[in-house]
This record gives structure tokens, C-alpha cells and sequence, in this order.
């Protein structure tokens, strides 16, 4: 069965966004297989992300949700298989091949650094400096402009929860850490941002806050995949849902065709998505 | 984050602050006013104790003594600010004073090829300790245990525990002791030295990318990694410089000793360190600023200067030096539990 077949049999385009998935591609993985010694990561997964969606990555622990994002990303080099990015084939060795590439993760642990403040976050190993001999030279940074920019780009983005660029990260709520490490992912033109358990550790509030700026990213054509435990998050804001299974991927279903039950029971194996199932 | 004028939280935020707090806040703000008060403190209580230590005279004394470990504290405090901590500073100071005597002394080679020879070799005394750290995964305070003995059976080794007297060394080894007046204040040549080392890694550590990257990596290295920086670069670097700064540490050392000897500056080490910690700069890495190290390492030396001024026993001035740390210490712990 070929990758487009899949497509089809799994019947994972949205309706009324046909013509969104009748484009190329902004991210796609083919038949990706990783091994760690004689345990399989990665059985030959297929992945696509259109531009401009929430594409949901579920799956139980030790499905290869991890292994497929880290392969996505940079961090593990697949074994076999290919990447391609608007249908240009990629090989990425370490993290910062796929931030080039325009693949940008917000992780888990958020990797915000909280003695320093907003700004200097934002523009942490990107930074620009004073034009000039000051700049180019001395190396002197260009503080108020990163600062000034930084400023505009969460504007940009419809991030309210961040205001004063000069305040030290530490200083800031759960919920606006993660806001920053998201602008942080976005705010450049990347082409992909990946969200790792972007909700996993905050309230309710806080989540449906971080939820609302993922929805306001998508609708600012952003393409998002992410990965998450929580149903309910991922049934809120996801276009599709791709579920990870034993190291494949056993489907790729739309909130609209599967509701949450028919997600996790795909998920867990009790049941299959077959041709016959598919919208 | 703008204040809800209805919440309850904007009420405690409007609450009336004990001046206790407000001094809470302003140090959390600035933490070398701090050491600033304190080295304040000093002078004012040493000038009531005896009369001569607010004199010019005195003051150049102070300043000649605070150079050699000023310039050591700058190395500590780049090591210190990611996370980690150089007990070897002041072996590498001697190894490389050592080897800069003993290959130029009584003309065996120009002075500024011993001199470069001897910064070069404390440079890559450096790089080991941070190839240690950053290859091989080891904590820094154990390669730095380790390379403390090491270089310093080297340096004793290699000068055969001898002293080297200024008169058998070139002029350009000895020029960092030389001194000149303005007004009634006698420097040396090693003091400004040391301030130009102030000078340019602060501005290194506020105003480049550089600087910002040791701060990241020294906070929290994972994130840093993740964000892109390439952390065990600039902890090798980290290292490496400090080493530079042993190197010219040791020139000045020369100048301020009028002799190379192996076993000189035995407090080198934890002097540094306590400048640094003094100084406000966090051992967790990834606060502190270069200028409370400055402060610091003058707190360190007017105690001592001070002291003896006063005629006080060794032992004592050791003693307070202790009581020092544990007090500056303390006092950084209660500012960093301030309620925003």
C-alpha cells in the first residue's frame, strides 16, 4: 500500500479543507525505521503535514511518538527512510540542521532560560548585532533593536500574556513560559513548529490559554504538529490526528470522523482502522 | 504583566513594603550593591580603628595587593558564572610564572618570548581543564582537584623549588611591578592592567552573544543546548580564557612579588573564589556580574590589609575571611527569596 493510499484508506483530510491537502506537503516522512540495539523505535512510519494545519501526534507511551519527533527533528537520525520538506529531501544530523531547515520544537522542558529576560530568550542564538563597526567588530549586540523586534513579533503572533520584553523569564508564570518558548518557535518564519506535551504541565486555565495561541498560530497559517497526551486538547484544537502505534502508525482519523473513544481505542489496539472504517 | 486594578493581587502588589523589603528588593535588582555596602563598611570601620589606613600611601599599598587576585577572581568568576568552580587557578599562575623565569632567566631568552611562552601555556592549562569537563563529562571541581596537584608538582618540578630573584630576569618581566604617581597615590603598571581586564570582559559578558551564552549555559545548560547554543563551546572557551587570564595574573605576580617562586600565593585559590562569591555572583551559575568581583576582591584584601594595619594576628585575619563568605553567602540566599 502506497503512502498515498494510506492517505486515502485512513480518510484523513478534514471536510471542506480538500484543497488544502491537495497541496504538497510542508513536512513529510516516508517509511522511517530506527533501531536502538534490537529494539525497533521506528517500524517504517509515514508522516505528513500540510501547511497551515494542526497536525496531532497521540500514541501510548513507547508508540514512537518521541522517537518519531526526535527523528523529525534532528535529534535521532533515522536509520532508513526519508524526510522531505515541500518535496525536497532533507537529512538532518543534529537539532540545529532542522532549525536551519525551518523546523523549530518547543520541548518539553520548554528550554527557556530563566535568568535571562523575554527578549534575550527569543533571539537566544540568533542574535543580531549593532550595524557598523560595533557590531561588527566589537560584536556588539543590538539590545534595543532585539528588543524592539521582539516586541512586535509576539504582537504579531496575538501573544497577550507577554507584555515587557525586558522581564526576566523567571519572573513569569507557567502558562507565559511556555507562551515565550512558542513565540520563540514561531516568531522567525519557521516553516513547522512542533509542540512536545505543550500543556502537560499546566492548570486548566493556563492550558486553554496556550490551546487558543496554537489556534491563533494555525489561523495564521502556521503548520503545528503536536504531540500530546490529553485528549481533550488535542480533540480541541487538531485537524488531524496521527496515531502512533507499536513503532507504525496506525492511522491518521480527523475530529470530525473519530470521536475520542474511537482515538484511544485505535490507539491502544482494540481496535483497527481499516478501509472499510475510514470516512 | 499589568496589574488587575480589581484583584486582590494588585491590592497585596500596592501593599505597603517593610524598608526591610524595599532593601530586599533594590539588592535583587542590583546584587553588587551589596558587596558595595560592604566594602563601604570596611573602609569606614578600618579608618575608625587606625588612623593610617585611609592614607594615599596605604591606599596604593591596598590596591598593588587587591591586582594579583582582581585579576585571578575575572578567570573564577567566568567558570563560576556556568556553574562551575577552578580550584587550579592559582597552580596554573605559578606553573606559568615559573616557566616564564626559568626560561628567560639571565638572558636565556627575550623576555617577551618567555612571557608569551608562559601566557600560551596557561591558556592551554586552561583548555585542558575545560577539554576535561567538556570531552570526558567530568565535574569541574574534580579536574580542577586534580590539575591543582598536577600543575603544581609540575611547577615544582620544572624550577626545581627554586625562587628566581627579579635581578635575573629581563625588565619586561618585572615591568607590571613598576609604578608611577598621580597625586599622592603610587600605581603600578599590574593595577592597570587589571582594570583593562575589568574593562574588556565586562564588556564581552554584557554586550556579545558570547557573554549571553555563558550566562545561558551557566543558568541551565540543557535549555541552552536545545535553544541552539553550542554549550560545550563555550565552556571550553570559558576555560581557556580564564586560563589567559591566569597567564597575565602571573606577569603581574612577578612584578608585584619582585621574584618567581613556586610556592607563592597559597591563597590564591580560595581568595578568587571568595571575591567571586563576595562579589554576588551565584555558585549556581548563571548570575553574577564582573564588577561585584571587582568589589569583592577588594572586600577580600582591605579585611586582610586592614587587619594587619591594625596589628592583628595571621590566624585572625584568616578568620574573618571565613566569616566573610558565610555571611555574603547568607546574605544572597535571603535576597534571592524576594516576592516579586
Amino acid at each position: 500500500m502506497s503512502a498515498s493510499d494510506l492517505e486515502v484508506a485512513y480518510g484523513g483530510v478534514p471536510a471542506g479543507k480538500e484543497d488544502v491537502y491537495s497541496k504538497q506537503p510542508v513536512l513529510s516522512a516516508r517509511k522511517l525505521v530506527i533501531t536502538f540495539g534490537r529494539v525497533v523505535g521506528l517500524d517504517g512510519v509515514d508522516l505528513d503535514l500540510y501547511p497551515g494545519e494542526v497536525l496531532a501526534v497521540i500514541g501510548d507511551n513507547g508508540a514512537g511518538k518521541s522517537t518519531l519527533i526526535k527523528c523529525l527533528t534532528g535529534a535521532y537520525v533515522p536509520d532508513s527512510g526519508e524526510i522531505t520538506m515541500s518535496g525536497q529531501p532533507v537529512h538532518f544530523k543534529k537539532p540545529q540542521d532542522a532549525r536551519e531547515a525551518g523546523i523549530e520544537t518547543v520541548y518539553q522542558q520548554l528550554a527557556v532560560i530563566p535568568a535571562l529576560d523575554i527578549a534575550s530568550n527569543l533571539y537566544l542564538a540568533r542574535e543580531e548585532r549593532r550595524k557598523g563597526p560595533l557590531g561588527s567588530v566589537l560584536r556588539m549586540l543590538d539590545k534595543k533593536g532585539m528588543e524592539r523586534r521582539a516586541g512586535d513579533a509576539v504582537q504579531n503572533l496575538g501573544i497577550q500574556t507577554i507584555q515587557n520584553m525586558g522581564q526576566a523569564v523567571e519572573t513569569l508564570s507557567g502558562g507565559q513560559r511556555q507562551a515565550v518558548a512558542v513565540a520563540r518557535a514561531a516568531a522567525f518564519g519557521s516553516k513547522v513548529v512542533v509542540l512536545d506535551e505543550p500543556t502537560a504541565a499546566l492548570g486548566v486555565k493556563e492550558s486553554g490559554m496556550v490551546l487558543d495561541m496554537v489556534k491563533q498560530l494555525r489561523d495564521k497559517g502556521q503548520s503545528i504538529i503536536l504531540i500530546s497526551h490529553n485528549m481533550p486538547h488535542v480533540w480541541e484544537v487538531a485537524d488531524r490526528i496521527h496515531i502512533q502505534r507499536l513503532g507504525g502508525r496506525a492511522g491518521v482519523i480527523t475530529p470530525q470522523t473519530h470521536d475520542m473513544g474511537e482515538g484511544v481505542a485505535i490507539m491502544t489496539g482494540a481496535t483497527k482502522l481499516s478501509q472499510d472504517s475510514a470516512a | 504583566m499589568t496589574a488587575d486594578v480589581s484583584s486582590a493581587a494588585a491590592e497585596f502588589a500596592r501593599r505597603q513594603q517593610s524598608p526591610l523589603q524595599r532593601i530586599q528588593h533594590q539588592l535583587h535588582g542590583r546584587p553588587w550593591l551589596s558587596p558595595l555596602f560592604l566594602l563601604f563598611v570596611t573602609f569606614v570601620a578600618f579608618f575608625i580603628a587606625t588612623p593610617t589606613f585611609l592614607t594615599a600611601n596605604s591606599m596604593g599599598i591596598l590596591l598593588q595587593q587587591t591586582a594579583v587576585v582582581a585579576a585571578l577572581a575575572v578567570g573564577q568568576t567566568l567558570v563560576i558564572l556556568t556553574a562551575g568552580i577552578d580550584l587550579s587557578v592559582g597552580a596554573v599562575m605559578v606553573l606559568s610564572m615559573m616557566v616564564m623565569a626559568t626560561l628567560t632567566k639571565d638572558g636565556g631568552m627575550p623576555g617577551v618570548l618567555g612571557l608569551l611562552i608562559g601566557v600560551a601555556l596557561a591558556v592551554g592549562a586552561g583548555a585542558i581543564n575545560g577539554l576535561l569537563v567538556t570531552r570526558i563529562n567530568l565535574p569541574p571541581f574534580i579536574v580542577t582537584l586534580g590539575t591543582l596537584s598536577i600543575f603544581t608538582a609540575i611547577a615544582l618540578l620544572y624550577s626545581g623549588g627554586e625562587s628566581i630573584q627579579q635581578e635575573h630576569l629581563p625588565g619586561l618581566l618585572n615591568a607590571l611591578g613598576n609604578d608611577f604617581g598621580i597625586g599622592k597615590f603610587r600605581l603600578t603598571w599590574g593595577i592597570v592592567v587589571v582594570i583593562a581586564i575589568y574593562a574588556v570582559m565586562s564588556f564581552v559578558l554584557s554586550q556579545t552573544a558570547w557573554g549571553r551564552y555563558v550566562y545561558a549555559v551557566g543558568d541551565d545548560a540543557e535549555s541552552a543546548r536545545l535553544s541552539g547554543v553550542p554549550s560545550k563551546r563555550i565552556l571550553l572557551a570559558v576555560y581557556t580564557v580564564a586560563g589567559l587570564v591566569y597567564g597575565i595574573a602571573a606577569w603581574i605576580l612577578i612584578g608585584r612579588a619582585g621574584a618567581a617562586t613556586p610556592n607563592a600565593a597559597p591563597t590564591a585559590n580560595l581568595d578568587s573564589i571568595t571575591a567571586v562569591v563576595i562579589g554576588g555572583t551565584s555558585l549556581f551559575g548563571g548570575r553574577g556580574r564582573l564588577i561585584g568581583t571587582l568589589i569583592g576582591a577588594l572586600i577580600v584584601q582591605t579585611f586582610d590589609f586592614g587587619l594587619s594595619q591594625m596589628g592583628v594576628n595571621q590566624q585572625w585575619r584568616v578568620l574573618a575571611t571565613g566569616l566573610l563568605v558565610i555571611i555574603a553567602v547568607a546574605i544572597d540566599q535571603w535576597i534571592r527569596r524576594v516576592k516579586a
